[in-house]
Formats: C-alpha cells, structure tokens, sequence
C-alpha cells in the first residue's frame, strides 16, 4: 500500500494511506487463489464473500465487486481502512504462510473508494409502515438504519452529539479515516430515507419509552456505543493536562481543535506527550499528538508487543513517524510542575508473569524501579465503557455487572420487547466491523419480528 | 436550529434568552443544562436552564458574557438562532420536600434559581432567595425570584441596594435566626469561590448543601471526562453525576485550578470574537 512518506505526514492530517492504483490492484487480485473453502469468509466478522469480490476485481467487474461487499458490509470504505484483517480474513488466507496474504482490506478499500467515484443512484422505497427508531448514529446504528432502510422500513436515527457519525466522527483521525468518506456513507443513508435527528438524547430529552409510547416506533435498536472513559485513579490525574483519549480526540477531532483559533474549542500540547495504553485508540491519540506539534510522543504500556492490541498496520506506522514505546512500564503518579500542570509521569518497571484470565500475560511490578518520564500531557488511552445514560432512566432493560446491555446474540433483542441493542454498548469496545454486523443482524431480526407482527 | 423568541438585556454583560425548545421544555428539570453551538466550529457549552414552560414549550437560559462563545451569544436577539441546543443534560437538584429551601445565587448564576425556587414554592416549601452582586447594577431577576420565593434578600459589596455585604453573610444571619430560620437546605449557584464560601458557612452547622459545579466540558454527555470533579475524594462528572454536588465535599480547590486551564487560548478566543461582532 503506498503511503505518504513518514516525516511529512507526522506533521499533517492527510490519509497515511494513498490507496492500491488500480495495477497494484489487479496484481494483488490475481494473488487470490480463489479456495474451494475459503477461510478468509470465517476469519470475517460480518462473513463478506471475499473470494468472489476479488475474482470480481480481477475481471474489471468493479461494479459487481461493489455489490458483493455492500450486500455483506454496508460499510466496506470504512472498514477496509479501519478493521484489523491481520487478526481476521487476512490471518485465514491460504497465501499467508509462505507469502504474504493477500491485501484484502486495501482491496476492500479499493472497491469502495471506486464506488464513491460513481453517481449515486439509491432512492427512498419505504414500502413498510412500521417506524423504527435507532439511538446513535456511530458504526452499528448506522448499519443497522441502513439496512432497514432498504428493507423498505422509515427509519429515525436519533443522535446526542451535533453531528452523526459516533466514534467515526470524534474518535478515529482524519490521517486515518477522512470524515469525507464518512460524509458520503452518511449522505448515502439520507439518500434511502433514514432520517438523522441531532441533538436529542434518549434518556434525556426523550426516554425511551416516550419512543415507544407516545412517538408511536414499532421497533428500537440501541448502538450507544461504549463511550465512557476509564481513568488510573493514580495521584495526579487531575492536573492540568491530563486528558482521557477520549477528550484529547473529541477536541481535535469532532471540535477540530487542530484548527484553533479559527474553530473555538483549544486543546493544549506541549512539547512531549506521553499516551497510556496501547490499543487503536492510544495509537490514534499518541499519532495525532505529533500532528499538533509535539516533539516526542510516546506510548507508555505495562505490558509488552506481544500483547498489544493496537492493528498491525497503526503501530508500524507509529514507528515510522518517530513514536517512542515504552513498554512494560506502569504509571504510578502524575508529577505537579508546581503550578497545577503535569511535569512528568511517575512509572514502574513491569515483567510478565502468569497469564490472567484473558489468556495474556499479567504484568508484575519490578520492585524499586520507579522512573520519571519528562513529559507536559499525558492522555489515558486504557479503555472505556458503556454509557449508562440511557439505561439509568429506562426501567427493565438488562445490563452486564460492567453495565452492557444483555442482548441475544443472534437477534440483538434486549430485555424489552421490540428493544434491540448491538455493537459496543452490548460488548464493550471492540471494533467497528463487529458493531457492523451486529446492526445488520439486528436490521434482520427486527424485519422478521415486525413481520411477525403483521400475520 | 432553535428560535430566540425572546432576548432582553439584564445588564451590560448578561441576556436573558427565551428559546423555542418544546422537547427540552417537556423534560427538564431544576439543576439540568443545556449543552449550545453557536456556529460551525463553535465549541460546545454548558448553560444552566433558568426556567421552563412546558406550556409554551420555551426553556430560558441567561448568558453572561465571559468568552468567546458567550460573546457571540450574547450578540443575538430576538428571532436569531443557535445552530445547536441539546438537553436537558445533568441530574436534577434532589432534595426532600417540605423543608425550608435557600437558594443562594451569585451574579448571572441566580438565573438558575428560578425554576428551582418557583417548583419548591409550589410543592410547598418554605422558600428563601438570597441574591449577592458587587453593586446593584449586577443584581439580576430579583423581581422574578421573588415571585416564586416566600422572601428575597439582595446584597451588595457595595452597599448599593439592599444587605451590605456578601451572601454569606446574609446567610449566616438567617441560619441565626433572621427571617424564615435556620434553613433544611441550601443550593448554592455562582461563582467558584461564593459556593466554596457558602460551603463553609454552612459546614458547621451541618446543613445540606448543594453547588451547581461549572467545569469545562466538551460533550456534556460522560463521554469525556473533562468535567470530572473531585468529591468525596472521588471523580465524579458533572455532566451525568452532577453538575450539582454535596458542597461540602466538594475540592474547591482543584476545581478553580482545572477550570483556568485554557485561560491563555481563551484570551485569544474572545478577542477574535470580539472583532469579528464589530465589539471590542
């Protein structure tokens, strides 16, 4: 995949990623071997035939390779720039043990990126009477409206913040996913009828029963996501500062505080940023703190490589662009510069030890081994969870003890009648590709329900 | 979109707006804020609801002149728009009824005594109001406030109108005795350091005592942890926790430091804005 060279574009928001030209596709096209049972289709979350819209891309079909991946993944410009296929199709394919798999997201990409050179052509066909609501319009409410939408149902997406787009929007950067494709996918909806309500929080300005009872839905699905932030509670952590990833990414990303003062909302970054965590989004934040002009950015994680989560893709580029690792090391304290600022961060030296109870090795503090690391921010990048919102002010919806909506795997269907859920606020943070599929099976089960309905 | 069917001036620096928001009117309760936009690029603020009429499907909200954002709010009048306005967001102010409530409000914050004090006056409550400014010129909807309070006390820095002398005082007094009694509860709504004096004043006597925190905030939803405010030694967010708070555990302290983090950018900010609105 070629990309913009590294120096220059830790210093700008322009997509890292150029995109396969279309020789370079045809090439990696032809790579398929096209298995009798291709594993790539399980290794995928939402299951996209992917031998056959890559044969599609290998006969100049680019049509028909559209068709193939949005019949799968109504998403597919999205999820071919943010999904982890090194851990999913691309782990399967039968190329990758002797050579490199084939590039399934570029080509994934590739198509959809081609799809949106081309007029669109969808149009409302609302044949159903029966409305539906959707709460949240990131990844899994906008597939799951989507997908109702073209089963023929009106579809209302309500949305807390300003602008749809959920995590798309206010998490993941411009270098990585361009708000553009995001625009389109979500001009595309309106352009099948899905109405995007902003500014209205259910739970809040409606329950959600309101939606139900008084504004007459026939059906509710629930993406809220899983926009909590989780912080260290280590000394400190208040200080001037100190941001959650989620509120250094917001400022930047949704507020475009990287455009201050033309656009209103600041954000401070001082010379060296230290990022806790090690996921996508601590990738994300720690990339997008060189941007806006630090000089050193670096990850701080008490485990090691190994256990990462971050894509493949994300921390090689992190490497390329300068972005220091130190792992195995623990925050303990944030230091006070002495006027209410951070001056550093106090952290311990780690060693892995058994694995815990999610398989990975658990770090184990090194006794004495307490070190300063100079820095002005430091952005806690260490998970986050649902949103509880909306399940404290609905009675007899059912959450997880870490306050996950329990909803039936294969439908979505909460603990109320006509409520489904998916996505995030259902698993937890994962990733946008599961949200996707969970609203397209909701989208179906909620069509079956209603139909039901009507015999 | 929503309407400005309403804007008046309550002194030079604070307007008191009426705006068309049937939803957030239908559901908002005392102590909740709306979150608004003002243009594109505009950042997101909390304003506390002053009032709402679910009649008429209007919430009010006074502004005070502070940033760049108010600034530009505080330019628009009656049939202008704000590009966005969600809420209501927060919890409400949670109190036992058939006390005997005070509310203290200092500067703009009074505005968001009223719904508060026209529901308590209405359950039955006692009601006490008590106002603070530097002079008179500042004091803000003391008529309204004591329409829906039993009694309104105004205070001066300045000896200007009314009780000389600071909120705290006043109160302390009617703690000993001076008007209604000793009052069941106290919400304090202002600046930092009044409710942090209020706070004390009533710490002795052990009397619940609400602040309505006022941190920055970027989504006012939970979802950024910038609001966090340190109470009972705990981080609460006071967009879903709060924003208002046991004053008496409350650290002041570094509340007023957080919320001075961006001093520098907001400087520039307002000065921007300023020019822009043809002001300065």
């Amino acid at each position: 995949m070629p990309v913009q060279d590294a120096q220059a574009r830790a210093r700008n928001f322009l997509e890292v990623n150029s995109g396969y030209t279309n020789a370079r596709a045809a090439f990696e096209a032809e790579r398929c071997l096209r298995c009798q049972h291709p594993l790539c289709v399980d290794g995928c979350p939402v299951r996209i035939p992917i031998p056959d819209f890559i044969h599609a891309v290998a006969a100049g079909h680019m049509a028909s390779a559209a068709d193939i991946l949005r019949s799968a993944n109504p998403l597919p410009a999205i999820c071919g720039r943010v999904c982890p296929q090194e851990s999913q199709c691309e782990a399967e394919c039968s190329m990758g043990g002797r050579f490199n798999p084939v590039g399934i997201g570029h080509l994934e990409r590739f198509v959809a990126d081609w799809e949106r050179t081309q007029p669109v052509t969808v149009q409302p066909a609302l044949t159903k009477s029966q409305k539906i609501a959707i709460i949240g319009a990131g990844p899994s409410g906008l597939v799951c409206a989507g997908e109702l939408a073209r089963l023929g149902y009106p579809v209302t997406i309500y949305e807390a913040l300003h602008a749809p787009g959920g995590v798309l929007r206010y998490g993941i950067p411009e270098f990585r996913l361009p708000k553009a494709i995001l625009d389109w996918e979500i001009d595309l909806l309106r352009a099948m009828g899905v109405e995007i309500v902003c500014n209205v929080i259910i739970g809040k300005t409606l329950t959600l029963d309101d939606l139900t009872n008084r504004l007459g839905y026939a059906a509710i699905f629930i993406g809220t996501g899983a926009g909590l932030p989780q912080f260290l509670n280590i000394p400190g952590e208040n200080l001037n500062g100190v941001y959650s990833a989620n509120e250094f990414l917001t400022r930047i990303n949704l507020m475009r505080a990287y455009d201050f003062p033309n656009a209103d909302t600041p954000v401070r970054v001082g010379k060296r940023v230290a990022v806790v965590g090690a996921g996508n989004t601590a990738m994300d934040a720690v990339r997008t703190a060189l941007r806006m002009g630090a000089d050193e950015a670096m990850i701080v994680y008490r485990r090691s490589d190994e256990e990462m989560s971050a894509r493949a893709e994300e921390y090689e580029h992190a490497i390329e662009e300068g972005v220091q690792f130190h792992w195995l090391t623990s925050p303990v304290e944030v230091i006070d510069d002495g006027s209410g600022w951070v001056a550093g961060l106090r952290c311990q030296q780690m060693r892995l030890g058994e694995p815990d109870a999610t398989g990975r090795r658990r770090p184990v503090p090194v006794p004495d081994s307490d070190f300063v690391l100079a820095v002005d921010n430091v952005v806690l990048a260490i998970g986050t969870t649902p949103n509880p919102l909306l399940t404290r002010t609905t009675s007899g919806l059912a959450t997880t003890t870490r306050g996950c909506l329990l909803a039936d795997e294969a439908t979505g269907l909460t603990s109320k009648t006509m409520v489904f859920a998916g996505g995030d606020a259902v698993t937890g943070a994962a990733t946008v590709i599961l949200a996707a599929g969970a609203g397209k099976r909701a989208a179906r089960a909620i069509d079956a329900a209603l139909a039901a309905q009507l015999l | 979109m929503t309407r400005i069917l309403d804007a008046r001036p309550l002194t030079p620096v604070t307007k008191l707006f009426v705006l068309e928001s049937p939803l957030i009117a239908a559901s908002a309760r005392p102590g909740q804020f709306v979150m608004l936009r003002v243009r594109e690029g505009g950042e997101r603020i909390p304003i506390t609801i002053a009032d709402y009429d679910r009649a008429a499907g209007t919430i009010t909200i006074v502004v005070q002149e502070a940033g760049a954002t108010t600034r530009r709010v505080c330019a628009l009048e009656k049939g202008d728009t704000l590009l966005d306005v969600a809420g209501p967001l927060g919890s409400e102010i949670d109190l036992p009824p058939g006390g005997h409530i005070c509310g203290v409000g200092g500067g703009f914050g009074s505005a968001a005594l009223l719904c508060l004090m026209r529901e308590r006056s209405a359950f039955g409550d006692r009601t006490t109001t008590i106002l603070g400014a530097r002079n008179q010129d500042l004091i803000i909807l003391a008529d309204d406030l004591a329409r829906v309070s039993d009694r309104v006390y105004v205070c001066t820095d300045d000896g200007s109108a009314g009780f000389h002398g600071f909120v705290t005082d006043r109160l302390a007094r009617l703690i000993d005795g001076d008007g209604l009694g000793r009052p069941d509860a106290v919400v304090a709504i202002g600046p930092m350091a009044m409710m942090r004096a209020v706070a004390e004043t009533t710490r002795g006597y052990g009397i619940k005592t609400l602040v309505s925190m006022d941190p920055l905030m970027v989504d006012g939803t939970g979802m950024c942890g910038g609001c966090r405010v340190m109470v009972g030694g705990q981080p609460r967010f006071a967009c879903v926790d709060g924003p208002c708070f046991d004053a008496h555990e409350v650290d002041f302290a570094t509340a007023m430091r957080r919320n001075k983090a961006y001093v520098r950018e907001e400087k520039v900010a307002s000065e921007r804005a300023g020019c822009m609105s043809g002001r300065r």
